[in-house]
């Protein structure tokens, strides 16, 4: 039998290759996970500038009114009242309440925005666009034209005004149409770093030449996956697939705040309903003793009984420990209690504590 | 991918180099590499009686955790407890300073389960291909 990879590459996968990445399947994606080494690429983010190859993400535009349009419906943030050139981070929900995805809404134009999802079932999110959205709505899928590349650190600024002079003016969470290399491209100050950094929406054929164009600058190198999950996981933002997921409701994951209750939206009625009953779980946050890392999939024990499970781990750079996030029993109280995480006869101490992880970000400076 | 020629190996990508009735104990080149940033390494207790093909340690990077098993049977003498503060020491000198245990070899024979640099040279080209 013949086995076919049949991963999807971005415009940039022999780029990749050129700069000795690692390359793994994500998502459908054969995607860098790393370069030179993750802490490596972590190092360059947090204090320099890093560009990550975001291209496998989805984008979706929709023309229409938002209410009207049935987008205001779809999302769980109220998009009607958002201001133009802003973006606004939401869910999509089914009708049990559970999580599709999140994503990013922009406002493009009055009646005009842009959708941006994670990488995984694109095709899938688009016909639920398309199911939910009313006739008076223009939707289109645009991610196989789109390409995306993210430039994150705190010399970002520095180093993207080079190419785009009037990029100072974006305040965190907007974004605006700019001239970037004889294109005309959507730029958002928005990441998944913690750290200064801007997104770069520029079509898939010639993705390359911005990547080259970025890359020639010697303050900037490539940061694959591994670096990038250590980045968001330091400020405790969720990643769909491992805290939030179809089983897991945004009440439980801790993203009630990304919930507008006062509106309409699909899904409404079983968290109201959840908010009734409670929820079973509740997301908290810890860190290790010492330098064991906890992972994805490891219980989570008071004493000796098991009360949840770890949804993302890894080891924290800045604090030099490990640290996780994970799903726990809301009824048991947590307050002096001894956590550990691991297998039953393999464990180690956890403290609980709050996010972000790492405090001194540059996300908005 | 740097093969050490003083040493033995196993499949599982570690290496021991017997000095009389003691050896070092560590995880070769292809394993560090293949781990990535090293970041924690639970080291066996001094004193602790191994089987062959035992687990003796675990190691973790960024991105997984990983079992260590030892070579050859004996008890741990020793352990390069600098691992502890810097594991990074694995990646940057996999058969010199990130030795990982010693141990008193109870039986020189068991070298016959082990690869050569040659033999272990030969199943690196076949993990590359």
């Amino acid at each position: 039998m013949i086995v076919e990879s049949i991963e999807k590459q971005t415009p940039l996968y022999q780029e990749h290759l050129h700069c000795k990445a690692r390359m793994v399947p994500f998502a459908g994606w054969s995607m860098p996970v790393q370069y030179e080494g993750i802490l490596a690429e972590y190092e360059q983010t947090r204090k320099g500038v890093s560009v990550f190859d975001t291209s496998h993400m989805g984008e979706f535009t929709i023309a229409g009114k938002a209410r009207e349009s049935g987008l205001d419906r779809i999302v769980t943030q109220r998009i009607v009242d958002l201001p133009l050139n802003t973006c606004r981070y939401g869910m999509m929900l089914n009708s049990q309440g559970g999580i599709i995805d999140d994503l990013i809404v922009y406002r493009v134009a009055e009646e005009q925005w842009m959708i941006v999802v994670n990488a995984a079932d694109i095709e899938q999110k688009a016909e639920y666009f398309k199911k939910n959205l009313t006739v008076a709505a223009k939707f289109k899928n645009i991610s196989q034209q789109t390409g995306k590349l993210d430039i994150q650190g705190p010399l970002s600024r520095q180093v993207l005004a080079e190419l785009v002079p009037m990029i100072d003016q974006l305040e965190y969470f907007s974004f605006n149409e700019f001239d970037l290399l004889g294109h005309r491209v959507i730029i958002s100050r928005t990441g998944y770093t913690g750290e200064l950094g801007y997104e770069i929406y520029f079509p898939w054929d010639e993705l390359i030449v911005l990547w080259k164009k970025l890359l020639a600058n010697k303050m900037v190198k490539p940061a694959g996956l591994g670096a990038r999950d250590v980045l968001r996981l330091e400020m405790g933002y969720s990643l769909y697939g491992q805290d939030l997921d179809l089983t897991i409701s945004p009440l439980e994951a801790g993203l009630n705040g990304f919930i507008d209750f006062e509106k309409d939206f699909i899904g409404k009625d079983a968290l109201l309903a959840q908010k009734q009953s409670g929820v079973k779980r509740k997301m908290v946050f810890f860190t290790s003793e010492g330098r064991q890392s906890p992972r994805h999939h490891y219980k989570i024990f008071t004493e000796n009984a098991p009360i949840g499970v770890v949804t993302s781990g890894t080891f924290s750079p800045s604090l030099r420990k490990g640290i996780g996030m994970g799903l726990v029993d809301r009824t048991i109280d947590l307050k002096e209690k001894k956590l550990s995480v691991g297998e039953q006869n393999n464990r180690m101490i956890v403290y609980l504590t709050q996010r972000p992880f790492y405090k001194n970000g540059s996300l908005r400076n | 991918m740097e093969v050490a020629e003083d040493v033995l190996y196993t499949k599982e990508h570690e290496w021991i180099k017997i000095e009389g009735d003691t050896a070092y104990v560590g995880i070769t080149d292809y394993a560090q590499s293949a781990l990535g940033d090293i970041t924690f390494i639970e080291l066996p207790e001094a004193g602790v009686e191994l089987e062959q093909f035992e687990q003796m340690a675990s190691i973790e990077s960024v991105k997984a955790a990983n079992d260590i098993f030892t070579p050859m049977s004996g008890k741990v003498i020793e352990v390069n407890s600098l691992l502890e503060d810097k594991p990074e020491l694995i990646n940057k000198s996999c058969f010199e300073k990130g030795w990982i245990a010693k141990i008193e070899l109870n039986d020189i024979n068991e070298k016959a389960n082990l690869m050569t640099p040659q033999e272990y040279g030969k199943l690196l080209e076949s993990l590359d291909g």
